[in-house]
């Protein structure tokens, strides 16, 4: 697939690193999924397909675990100033105008394959990893947020003023453009994004895992029970599908 | 018709100094405004995650879209071969560049990390129209600078014609580039249509005869040469018929988003509830922007004044900006539609129309590519035999009978 090559050797190494620094081994067989690791000396690999799927009905109102697992996993200390403050996951309140009925959902980057993010980004800075995880190149992002222009989701962040407390495994920088990473630092490790490990703690309303491997938990979900992407007419073939929406 | 002879100015008086002072304060002013934004991050500014393109953007954009239609002139002259234009294709040429210079810089110290600009020069996605934009800007510039060259030096004058028409072909992609940058965003509603590109062009040709017509009126009352009626009523001619098809291509555009089921709440929000966005639209691009300069220009009245023609390229300009600030910031306030049909809330402002109020420091950095424009054509017409000595009647018009 042509958008499969789009990953030159720079952003990789500059992965290799990241993932190299928070290289700890954790326990396996901590996480119930059928997630396949990929030790990290392997390439990423275009077999695999990461990808979501969030189950709305069991997604809690008032419940915000996820979010709260988010920010404190990638270090994102707000400044008090919700306008300007990074989000890269957030709560979104559906309410159905003609019954009134009323939904909660995370919302966050959706891992679209075709990324409009990396389409518009004039540096390459935006990119798709084979895996299909969507990441920003904090090296080489010039700061020109054509990428949140793009994103049909309002999934990225613009980083408006100077940050403290990073995390090795998720290098952040004034003036640079920011989103979701699925938490790629933990995935190559094999295990889950911090946000569906908190999610699984009660509600049970996250799933991760391979869309491509007809076996893993996340496939036989989408099979029983199908899942939607958000604004499928888009065509962008997000990695994060919902149920009960 | 008789030879034109071009000569530099003195550029020696109270006022040229006086002019040069104000630009470079200006400019001076944008480039403390940049260092107080890259310094502190943008949360000084009005921008948010929400807006993320404010007023330099609508500065910047503007100012390359005037930068292709003031080539319009030389164009014409060159591509059309009409003899009549010869006069003032070598000021067209130069205020093009100093145009899109003064809109690049807008748009480089607006970057996150403008310090990075190398590394938009040097890597380029190629999927990505901004990356061509890129391109397409740095080669206008260096097109029209060849151009101006076939221009100004004898020995390479045989090259004029070509160098004239590959100009204004790539004038045409550069403003295409320019206006898909907003039509290739499918998600967002205010944008999201074919139109944009040409209408984009129609507004350079708007756009950068206002700015031309100024500039020659101000160097050329400022020097005291002579500039006759033929080629005044020849620009405000002009200038009438690109304000017109403006106002005819607004028509358009929202007559088939109207059409367009899809569409209509953000039509609605332009036209009817859009608050500031509405009245810009309405006040500014409409009224002050296209119907006011078109009285001025073919009002009975106003037909032969000058000073009516300097005051419509004006009020063209600031119409041009306030066009620009509802399509720009205008789609970006209106709401992405995440789940149709649903009432949507959310921590990161989903479902609300966004605000906006730019600042200071983002004014001073408009502004400033403005100056820096405008200094670069202050500078070159002192350095450069640009002008014509004299643009009288009998120099101006082939056909004018002594
Ligand atoms: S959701 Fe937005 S940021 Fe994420 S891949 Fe899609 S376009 Fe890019
Ligand atoms: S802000 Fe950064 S990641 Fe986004 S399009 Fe610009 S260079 Fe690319």
């Amino acid at each position: 697939m042509k958008t499969d090559n789009t990953t030159d050797t720079s952003k990789r190494k500059f992965l290799g690193g990241a993932a190299a620094v928070a290289g700890i081994t954790i326990a396996p067989g901590v996480l119930l999924q059928t997630v396949q690791a990929k030790p990290d000396d392997q390439a990423v690999s275009n077999k695999v397909r990461w990808g979501m799927l969030i189950d709305t009905n069991k997604c809690a109102d008032g419940c915000t675990d996820c979010v709260t697992a988010c920010n404190s996993e990638h270090g994102l200390a707000g400044h008090d100033r919700p306008e300007t403050d990074t989000q890269y996951i957030r709560k979104v309140t559906l309410k159905d105008k003609q019954t009134g009925h009323v939904k909660t959902l995370p919302v966050m980057c959706q891992h679209c394959e075709t990324a409009p993010c990396a389409d518009v980004c004039p540096t390459g800075a935006s990119f798709k990893r084979e895996d299909g995880i969507v990441l920003v190149d904090k090296h080489i992002c010039i700061g020109c947020r054509y990428c949140m222009m793009a994103c049909p989701y309002k999934a990225r962040s613009f980083v408006h003023e100077d940050v403290y407390d990073q995390k090795d495994h998720t290098p952040r920088g004034k003036g640079t453009v920011e989103s979701c990473t699925m938490c790629v630092h933990k995935v190559d490790k094999g295990e889950n994004p911090a946000c569906v490990t908190a999610c699984n703690k009660e509600h049970k309303a996250m799933y991760f895992g391979d869309l491509n491997d007809a076996n893993s938990e996340i496939s036989k979900r989408l099979k029983e029970h199908g899942g939607k992407q958000i604004r499928a007419d888009l065509g962008l073939n997000p990695g994060v599908r919902y149920q009960g929406v | 018709m008789k030879l034109i002879r071009y000569a530099s100015i003195d550029g020696n008086s109270n006022g040229y100094w006086g002019l040069m002072a104000l630009f470079a304060a200006f400019i001076l002013a944008a480039l403390g405004s940049s260092y107080f934004m890259e310094h502190n991050g943008h949360y000084v500014t009005g921008m948010t995650n929400q807006i993320v393109w404010g007023l330099p953007h609508v500065f910047a954009v503007f100012l390359i879209v005037a930068a292709s239609g003031a080539l319009n002139v030389a164009s014409i002259a060159s591509v059309f071969n009409k003899k009549a234009y010869k006069p003032l294709t070598r000021l067209s040429a130069l205020l093009a560049i100093a145009l899109l210079m003064g809109g690049l810089i807008v748009l480089v110290l607006d970057l996150g990390r403008p310090d990075r600009l190398i590394i938009a020069a040097t890597i380029y996605n190629f999927k990505s129209i901004f990356a061509w934009n890129m391109i397409l800007y740095s080669g206008f510039i260096g097109i029209v600078g060849v151009y101006l060259w076939t221009m100004m030096d004898e020995t390479v004058n045989k090259f004029n014609r070509i160098a004239g028409i590959s100009a204004f072909v790539w004038r045409l992609m550069l403003t295409t580039g320019t206006g898909s940058i907003f039509g290739f965003l499918v998600a967002r509603q205010g944008y999201d249509a074919a139109i944009m590109a040409p209408m984009f062009i129609i507004m350079s040709f708007a756009f950068g005869l206002a700015f031309f017509i100024l500039v020659m009126f101000a160097t050329y009352n400022g020097t005291g040469r002579e500039l006759g009626d033929a080629i005044v009523n020849r620009m405000r001619n002009l200038l009438g018929i690109f304000v017109a098809a403006i106002l005819y291509f607004f028509l358009v555009f929202h007559l088939t988003n109207l059409y367009a089921t899809e569409h209509h709440g953000v039509e609605a929000f332009i036209l009817r509830d859009g608050g500031v966005f509405t009245n810009l639209f309405w006040i500014g691009s409409i009224i002050i922007g296209g119907v006011v300069p078109l009285l001025m220009v073919y009002g009975p009245f106003c037909k032969k004044s000058r000073k009516a023609l300097a005051v419509a390229s004006v009020l063209v300009i600031i119409g041009g900006l306030a066009s620009m600030y509802v399509i720009i910031i205008g789609g970006q306030a209106y709401p992405l539609q995440l789940f149709p049909g649903m009432e949507v809330s959310s921590s990161f402002f989903d479902g609300v129309v966004n605000t906006y109020s730019p600042t200071l420091p983002e004014l001073m950095l408009g502004l400033g590519g403005v100056a820096l424009s405008l200094i670069i054509v202050t500078l070159a017409v002192k350095a450069l035999d640009l002008l014509p000595v004299s643009l009288a009647d009998s120099v101006a018009d082939p056909h004018h009978k002594d």
